[in-house]
């Protein structure tokens, strides 16, 4: 234990469900280990502000993601989907998702909502991209009440003093 | 250990990464200096977690004991 806070900022850029846990896991765990926490969400994680967060996985393209059930007797197998099935089988995001939570939820694995409430409640800053927004077309009236909205400068100044930056 | 009395007893049972540390935090908020914690997981990683936690925190792991798939920590508030 120091005398003085620790600091951790995040540039969380993905927003696919998977890509959205990293930043919220490690935001909400520093918080809980005294940190000061800065996020700023940007490009494509910038929707994890929205009040409703509409993550979804995206398997196409992405190899390496096991797919499986998250019950029975094929949770001992690794199902490997052809990118071509992924991408033109209709609804396979939705399924893919629906797995995902359902399997996150039997192994006791926190919401994205819990771990974001996690973060606001412990006072972290969460930033919003000002030119992602106007790229994109959101409104700070989207985003949950506590969101800040800030460009590079501010992220880059927040990280300038901080004792872990990472970029997700 | 059975002998440290615990003020307040906290159930991870069944829950991952990083619930058990964010619940751990909750709970020792809400308690006064030199209460004594008692956090029961079933989470294999939250041994090295509840360690870090401790240390960052300035927080005392007065012990840590694994029975079973269950591991048991006694915290005390700093």
């Amino acid at each position: 234990m120091s005398d003085k806070q620790k600091k951790l900022v995040i540039i969380a850029s993905k927003g696919t469900l998977d890509w959205a846990y990293p930043p919220f896991i490690l935001a909400s765990t520093a918080a809980a280990m005294d940190f000061k926490v800065v996020m700023f969400f940007t490009f494509y994680g910038l929707p994890l502000l929205m009040n409703k967060i509409t993550a979804q996985v995206s398997p196409t393209g992405n190899p390496a993601m096991p797919m499986k059930m998250p019950f029975g007797f094929l949770e001992k197998f690794n199902l490997p989907i052809p990118n071509i099935m992924k991408s033109s089988v209709p609804g396979f995001e939705m399924m893919s998702t629906m797995l995902m939570k359902r399997t996150f939820n039997m192994k006791g694995v926190a919401t994205i909502e819990e771990l974001r409430s996690a973060c606001v409640d412990s006072g972290a800053r969460l930033l919003g991209c000002q030119m992602t927004m106007d790229v994109f077309g959101f409104k700070k009236e989207q985003f949950i009440p506590q969101a800040e909205i800030g460009g590079a400068a501010t992220a880059i100044e927040e990280a300038s003093d901080a004792d872990i930056s990472l970029f997700i | 250990m059975s002998s440290i009395k615990a003020d307040v007893e906290l159930d991870c049972r069944g829950l991952s990464c990083p619930l058990p540390v964010l619940k751990t935090k909750k709970t020792v908020d809400g308690m006064t200096s030199g209460q004594v914690l008692k956090l029961i997981s079933t989470d294999p990683g939250s041994v090295n977690d509840i360690h870090a936690w401790t240390r960052r925190t300035g927080n005392e792991l007065v012990n840590h004991e694994h029975g079973g798939d269950e591991y048991t920590f006694h915290i005390r508030k700093k």
